[in-house]
């Protein structure tokens, strides 16, 4: 598994935001950084997921609960 | 004055707002005129027990048959096939727990597909806590189900029942025809139903009335000749199903007109939103799918801020977003397709609807996302 280059953490924080601290924090990591969310509302899975495809980003998937693994392109 | 949609309910506070264009027919369509005469007739004839033996019982009960071929003619039904619930989803809990326990000996596999509606999810809970196997079938990302998939399940050991949503009421998808083999077919009609008679091809049926402009609290089970699914039919509301029948047969007469005059007003929703209000997915099957019903998501949007929003202009729709669930979870339909589930906004349309609603609604909306986006500093994403 590749280490994360950072770690975002949206624990107890109800989607979008996630989602949008996701969107503003990886365009500032380098191409093929890994950034970690964390996040726990019921939505993030699947929205992190969903965004990805949306903004052609790399989903890797969930390293562990609550976690979200994503590569910048 | 009631103009379009609005149908001039009450309005608490809204000093400048007389009309609230009402978008959200998926979970109830307004009272049909038909429904509301049927209902006060009734009210006056049919109040009686119709399990009685007097001249008001006898009535009641010649209005319930009455209520019962009519809708089973509706559906192309026989009458002794159907049975009326206090509800759809009173209806669809009776055909999932009556359709496996009639084939409780063939086996204890319930076959599903991801999306159907939360009713027959809990049945399905219900009878795996009861010992039974509840078999999920994944969609794709349209919200088709996936026939191989389905195949697969359907035809392994121990199948008892097969449930597949007509239409999916939160993306408007209508499912592709599947076949069952020997294990019987639970279709939820609920959203079908009310633009025409279903095709062939089911063992239980069931829908809902004020999903077509019937009252609420009427739910229709169809179990066909060849099925076991013990239902006990016990204190009927009978003005409401007289109601419930009348109605249903009003709408059937104007279906194909009403499809053809509200599918055009979805597809501008559906070619417009995505080119005035930026990073949206319109999602469910551009092609299959039900003539008055769109569903999008916008993206970074809080999806009950935009409910809200939308209200304080006028305009009731629904929402998948999972802030606007009791549950606090996000719509299991949105997630079993894979799309976004936040800024979600379901729109649907009914008889009142008008082009000149429908071009209201568009034209507020990018103002609506964008001061919303603008407030939490999501502007440049």
């Amino acid at each position: 598994m590749t280490e994360p280059a950072e770690v975002l953490d949206c624990l107890g924080q109800r989607c979008p935001l996630p989602v949008i601290a996701l969107a503003r924090r990886l365009p500032e990591l380098p191409v093929g950084a890994v950034l970690r969310v964390l996040a726990d509302d019921p939505a993030a899975a699947n929205d992190i997921a969903a965004w990805c495809r949306l903004r052609d980003q790399e989903f890797l998937g969930s390293p562990g609960t609550n976690a979200y693994d994503v590569r910048r392109r | 004055m009631p103009v379009g949609g609005g149908s001039g309910w009450a309005c608490p506070g809204g000093r400048y707002r007389a009309v609230v264009t009402y978008l959200d027919a998926a979970s109830a369509a307004p009272l049909h005129p038909v429904a509301q005469q049927a209902l006060l007739a009734a009210l006056e004839d049919g109040w009686a027990d119709p399990g009685k033996l007097y001249a008001q019982a006898r009535r009641a009960r010649q209005l319930l048959d009455a209520a019962r071929a009519s809708v089973a003619e509706s559906l192309r039904v026989r009458p002794d096939e159907l049975f009326f619930a206090p509800s759809g989803t009173a209806a669809a809990r009776a055909a999932v727990r009556g359709g496996l326990a009639g084939r409780s000996r063939a086996g204890n596999v319930f076959v599903h597909s991801a999306i159907e509606h939360s009713a027959v999810l809990y049945a399905a809970q219900a009878h795996e806590a009861a010992g039974g196997r509840a078999l999920s079938v994944p969609v794709d990302r349209l919200g088709r189900v996936d026939l191989d998939a389905w195949r697969a399940a359907v035809t392994a050991p121990g199948a008892a029942l097969a449930a597949l949503i007509a239409a999916s009421h939160e993306v408007g998808t209508v499912q592709p025809a599947v076949d069952t083999g020997a294990v019987p077919l639970y279709v939820d009609a609920a959203q079908t139903v009310p633009w025409g008679p279903p095709p062939q091809g089911w063992s239980l049926l069931t829908a809902s009335a004020h999903k077509w402009g019937g009252p609420p609290g009427v739910g229709i089970l169809v179990v066909r000749k060849s099925v076991r699914c013990a239902f006990e039919e016990s204190s009927v509301d009978l003005p409401a199903i007289v109601a419930a029948a009348a109605s249903l047969r009003a709408v059937h007469a104007d279906a194909a007109a009403e499809a053809a005059r509200l599918r055009p007003l979805v597809d501008r929703i559906r070619e417009t939103v995505p080119r005035t209000v930026p990073d949206v997915e319109v999602v469910g099957d551009p092609v299959d799918r039900l003539p008055h019903l769109v569903t999008f998501s916008c993206l970074y949007v809080d999806g009950e801020a935009l409910l809200h929003a939308l209200d304080r202009r006028g305009f009731a729709v629904s929402s998948g977003s999972s802030c606007t669930a009791d549950t606090l979870r996000p719509s299991h339909v949105l997630e079993a397709m894979g799309v976004l589930s936040h800024g979600n906004v379901r729109v649907s349309l009914h008889r009142r609807i008008t082009s000149g609603d429908v071009d209201r609604f568009l034209a507020e909306l990018p103002g609506i996302v964008a001061d919303l986006r603008a407030e939490s500093g999501v502007t440049a994403l």
